[in-house]
């Protein structure tokens, strides 16, 4: 049997998706930028694209900007908007669970454009503490950005309320949410909710690797980080990734189709999961095990088992997973997330993260149970001395 | 400049008697494997005592180069012109030119050494260089006569064609392999075995390899690091086949039943067995360790004696008597280290004692392995039996 629950790393493509990109790239393949007729098809798709992901979000599909995913779209939210803006001010506010990409890319704002950045603490949820939130506010604050869901433990975030406070300090404080995670699994309305700027991924979705997009509000100022040929509006230079786009555009499509019914079926599924995996001694959950966490994300710390190995235990029986973020899994540094949230010492090595999605089956969950009932007290009894 | 052939000079191989052609036959051969896939044609020929590669039309020179500074045995490669014989006065314009071409600078030292392999030619071989000395010198006033330091000798040789050259690129040296015999390396993740199987490779050794993994405990990628590392060194040792063996196994095994600071040395006296075991079967005439006395507990004098007690067959150590730095400096040059150094648990880290014995008692060790008789010949036989054996080149 196998079984993949792996689905914050990557997702399986929607074959539907795979086709359409196939059609795009091998029949339709024209450059959207062309006078000629294949420009104008290629066009087509991108506006369709565009269309599907404005109607999701209720925004304007003009404030849609197309990028090769995640990292890109993160990185030009925070450098675009904090060098467009730095007359008002040089600080920076994010949490300290952030993915590698804005941290990285703060931690780079810091050290060579001299911005001052502060690192919001969390609680033992994984949730921003929002009384720090309300500390950092100061004058020179030009920029807010918090994930939606945290990739590691699942945890949502309380956006609302931090915009809420953002804004009744400073209404022209921008801020940003990295919602890789969440985009997909919550219906996210960001004018509704004060959000300036939000940065999705297509491979989370069941879509393409590679492509992925930044909502800018049109208030935004912002100034682009790539320069070329001025494609999108000179935000992001580059000819477009067609078949990307268009295939992160009906994968939005099929995701949000039915999305409470999917939502409910996973939510199911994870307490199913929690209240089996928790039978087994010394075990504990991360973060949040009700709504306050996101429906896919599970994380389970086995005290007295290595997550490596573990993890490659399970993958013998046909079952994967990550241990910690597969993002940051190339360095086997223990997880700041865990630290964060201050998980015990024996977790913070400890810990594997199974991530679901709409395919996933009752029948898998019981197979992968039955797995680690089996294999995890034949691994304690082999631990180091 | 354009290069028509490649004069491959090679060292030790010029002195082996009877048996030479054996080995310039085998230089031959490895020139042949190595060159496998440059893009262009190649003929490799011995002449006169020495190896030609010869490059037909077009080819890719900076690969060729790259591909024969690998080969064992070669201790040489001098790019060759080659140009048509001709009467003296047009042999003197192929040389200027050539002068002119290779060196812009125009003021170094010189010295012309000129041979007939055809003796027909009208001059001998001292008139020639008189000729073709005083030839560069009109033509370069910048240049200077040198003949005992000159700062380029000047080649030509006449035979069925002109060959010039001027230039010696080094090559790596040893011996070509397959010249002696073949050997089984016990091949870890880490910088010291690949290196030490390059060393052996370099006298002439063909070489085997053997790996063992620890799943779950070691990963996929664990695996696929050692398999490029054995491709790496198969650029300088020609094709290599790799055993991948479990050793999950037999290593819980003994974790649980020997005393924990003997698991190491314990755990190395059987990979020593079963590599042992491939090598016989392949008709290896020995086996090959990167270790080095002292870098680690296992690697104390104590701790090798105990671990060679179960090999009849020879065991080379090329790096014995090396520091870390000094086989970490052979590892970038061979270009294995960036791979070494990736960071995936190998198998004889995974359940590692804090204090491991460092001066292990060999009688005491083998009264240890006592424990083991229950089980331990049919897990030997299982891990033999489910070893997956691969090429890597």
């Amino acid at each position: 049997m196998e079984v993949y629950l792996d689905n914050s790393a990557t997702t399986m493509c929607y074959p539907e998706v795979g086709e359409l990109v196939y059609k795009v790239m091998c029949q339709d393949y024209g450059n959207p930028s062309s006078m000629h007729r294949k420009g104008v098809q290629a066009e087509h798709y991108i506006r369709e694209s565009k269309e599907t992901i404005a109607k999701i979000l209720k925004v304007t599909p003009k404030e849609i900007f197309f990028t090769s995913g995640g990292t890109e779209s993160d990185n030009l939210a925070l450098i675009g908007c904090a060098r467009a803006n730095r007359r008002s001010g040089n600080h920076l506010i994010t949490s300290s669970i952030e993915h590698p990409a804005i941290l990285n890319t703060m931690r780079y704002l810091e050290e060579e454009e001299g911005f001052r950045v502060t690192y919001l603490p969390v609680d033992e949820h994984g949730k921003i503490r929002l009384d720090a939130l309300a500390d950092a506010l100061c004058p020179e604050t030009i920029l807010v950005s918090i994930m939606y869901v945290n990739n590691e433990v699942g945890t949502v975030q309380p956006i609302q309320e931090a915009v809420q406070m953002v804004r009744r300090y400073k209404p022209s404080i921008l801020f940003h949410t990295d919602a890789v995670q969440g985009y997909g699994k919550y219906r996210i309305y960001p004018k509704r909710m004060g959000i300036d700027l939000l940065t999705a991924s297509g491979h989370k979705i069941h879509g393409p690797k590679g492509i992925g997009f930044l909502y800018i509000d049109s208030r935004v100022r912002i100034t682009p980080i790539l320069f070329g040929g001025e494609q999108q509006k000179n935000i992001r230079s580059g000819t477009e990734n067609v078949p990307g786009i268009a295939g992160l555009g009906l994968a939005s499509r099929l995701i949000y189709q039915d999305l409470e019914m999917k939502n409910a079926l996973m939510r199911e599924l994870k307490e199913h999961f929690i209240e089996g995996a928790l039978k087994i001694e010394n075990t504990v959950v991360h973060g949040f095990t009700d709504e306050g966490g996101a429906p896919h994300i599970i994380s389970l710390g086995v005290a007295g088992v290595r997550s490596e190995v573990l993890l490659h235990a399970l993958e013998d029986k046909g079952i994967y997973v990550s241990s910690g973020s597969a993002c940051s899994s190339n360095h086997p540094a223990v997880s700041g997330v865990l630290k964060g949230i201050g998980a015990p010492q024996e977790y913070l090595d400890a810990t594997l993260r199974f991530s679901m999605s709409e395919f996933t089956t009752k029948e898998e969950i019981d197979y992968t149970l039955e797995t680690l009932y089996n294999c995890i007290p034949m691994l304690r009894k082999f631990t180091r001395r | 400049m354009r290069f028509h052939s490649f004069l491959i000079k090679y060292g030790e191989i010029g002195i082996k008697g009877k048996n030479r052609y054996l080995f310039e036959d085998a230089l031959v051969r490895q020139i042949r494997h190595a060159l496998k896939d440059v893009d262009g044609e190649f003929l490799v020929h011995k002449c006169h005592g020495r190896v030609y590669v010869d490059c037909e039309g077009e080819y890719d020179y900076e690969d060729t180069v790259e591909r024969l500074k690998k080969v064992f045995g070669i201790v040489g490669i001098c790019p060759v012109v080659r140009r048509k014989v001709q009467e003296i006065e047009g042999l003197k314009k192929d040389v200027v030119a050539y002068v002119g071409e290779m060196y812009p600078e125009g003021n170094q030292t010189f010295k012309v050494d000129a041979r007939r392999a055809d003796k027909r030619y009208p001059l001998n071989s001292m008139e020639i260089n008189c000729e073709l000395g005083e030839a560069v010198l009109d033509a370069y006033p910048g240049m200077k006569v040198d003949v005992h330091h000159p700062d380029i000798r000047l080649n030509v040789e006449i035979r069925e064609e002109v060959y010039i050259y001027s230039e010696i690129i080094p090559g790596p040296g040893g011996m070509p392999v397959g010249t002696n015999g073949s050997a089984m390396l016990l091949l870890s993740g880490g910088i010291d075995s690949p290196v030490a199987g390059y060393m052996i490779a370099k006298r002439g050794v063909e070489i085997e390899a053997v790996y063992f993994h620890a799943p779950p405990y070691t990963s996929e990628r664990a695996k696929e690091k050692v398999v490029d590392l054995a491709r790496l060194v198969s650029a300088y040792a020609g094709p290599i086949r790799l055993h991948i063996v479990n050793f999950t196994d037999i290593q819980l095994y003994i974790y649980e039943k020997c005393p924990h600071d003997e698991l190491t040395i314990i755990m190395r006296r059987y990979m020593m067995r079963i590599a042992e075991h491939f090598a016989e079967k392949d008709g290896c005439l020995g086996l090959i360790t990167g270790e080095s006395i002292g870098q680690v507990a296992s690697q104390t004098m104590q701790s090798l004696a105990a671990t060679n007690a179960v090999c009849t067959m020879p065991v080379y150590r090329p790096l014995i008597g090396f520091d870390k730095k000094e086989i970490v400096e052979i590892s970038e040059k061979i270009d294995t280290y960036e791979t070494s150094i990736l960071p995936y648990e190998d198998c004889c880290t995974i359940f590692v004692a804090k204090h491991p014995v460092t001066k292990p008692d060999t009688a005491r060790i083998a009264k240890s392995e006592l424990n083991l008789a229950e089980k331990i010949d049919g897990l030997m036989q299982a891990a033999i039996d489910t070893a997956e054996v691969v090429t890597v080149s």
